[in-house]
């Protein structure tokens, strides 16, 4: 079981915000195309950094503790889920807090 | 390089992503720190999952703290650490969060998706908030 933990954290980052898409009608997943064009150029950046971080040995993956899928010999796949999951979450938070808060956005200025 | 100067430079274009390149200006938003405090909230709480079990460790030669966390629990606050992870960790989730949100409404300004806007929420929730104010 131990090799799923980090995909575990993953996991339960994407129900717990999907919640959010669900319940407070965010509208991100719903937007796939704009969610598509967003998610890409930042898995890009940050795997970037990822990669120059995991050559250099700036951090380590617990093998015991993954999956030890590496893709393009570097990158463990929970690293690029990380880079699509986390900013997707973000979204969902953004847009739930939009969802509430009618009035911070003037004027539909967003 | 280390750990903080990469970090810098990733924050560096966040700015000038959100301030000159794409002109989002989501930085001088409150819904944007709103969000933000949230998202840092639960940043602490599964990084702290993921550093504090060691799923992942660092090379403290590139990290602000010096100790040697390898096969040892890093402590929860102290030597360069912030619920068991680098605070560096805030610096890049920061700058992930401020690409993201910042392409995301420039992509709604050009038209791409910009309909229908989030909401409304449920019946069920307080229109005041859930504390009763306003």
């Amino acid at each position: 079981m131990g090799q799923f933990s980090y995909l575990g954290v993953l996991l339960f980052i994407f129900l717990a915000t999907f919640l959010l898409e669900v319940v407070l009608k965010a509208r991100v997943w719903q937007k796939f195309r704009r969610l598509f064009l967003t998610i890409v150029p930042v898995v890009l950046a940050m795997t970037l950094w990822d990669w120059y971080a995991i050559i250099n040995d700036h951090w380590y993956f617990n093998d015991v503790l993954t999956s030890g899928l590496i893709l393009f010999n570097f990158l463990p796949i929970e690293e690029l889920l990380f880079f699509i999951f986390v900013p997707i979450a973000s979204l969902l938070t953004f847009e739930a807090v939009r969802s509430i808060k009618k009035e911070s956005v003037p004027g539909e200025k967003l | 390089m280390t750990y903080l100067q990469i970090a810098l430079i990733y924050i560096a274009i966040a700015l000038l992503l959100d301030f000159v390149i794409l002109k989002t200006y989501v930085l001088k938003t409150k819904l944007f720190w709103l969000s933000y405090s949230i998202v840092l909230f639960f940043q602490f709480l599964t990084n702290g999952v993921l550093t504090g079990f060691l799923i992942v460790t660092y090379n403290p030669e590139i990290l602000i703290g010096s100790g040697e966390y390898l096969t040892n629990r890093p402590p929860l606050i102290g030597d360069g650490r912030l619920f068991f992870a680098p605070m560096e960790d805030v610096l890049f989730g920061f700058s992930m969060i401020v690409f993201t949100i910042s392409l995301w409404v420039y992509f709604g300004r050009r038209g791409i998706q910009k309909e229908p806007v989030s909401g409304p929420p449920p019946k069920w929730w307080p229109k005041g908030g859930w504390y009763g104010t306003k």
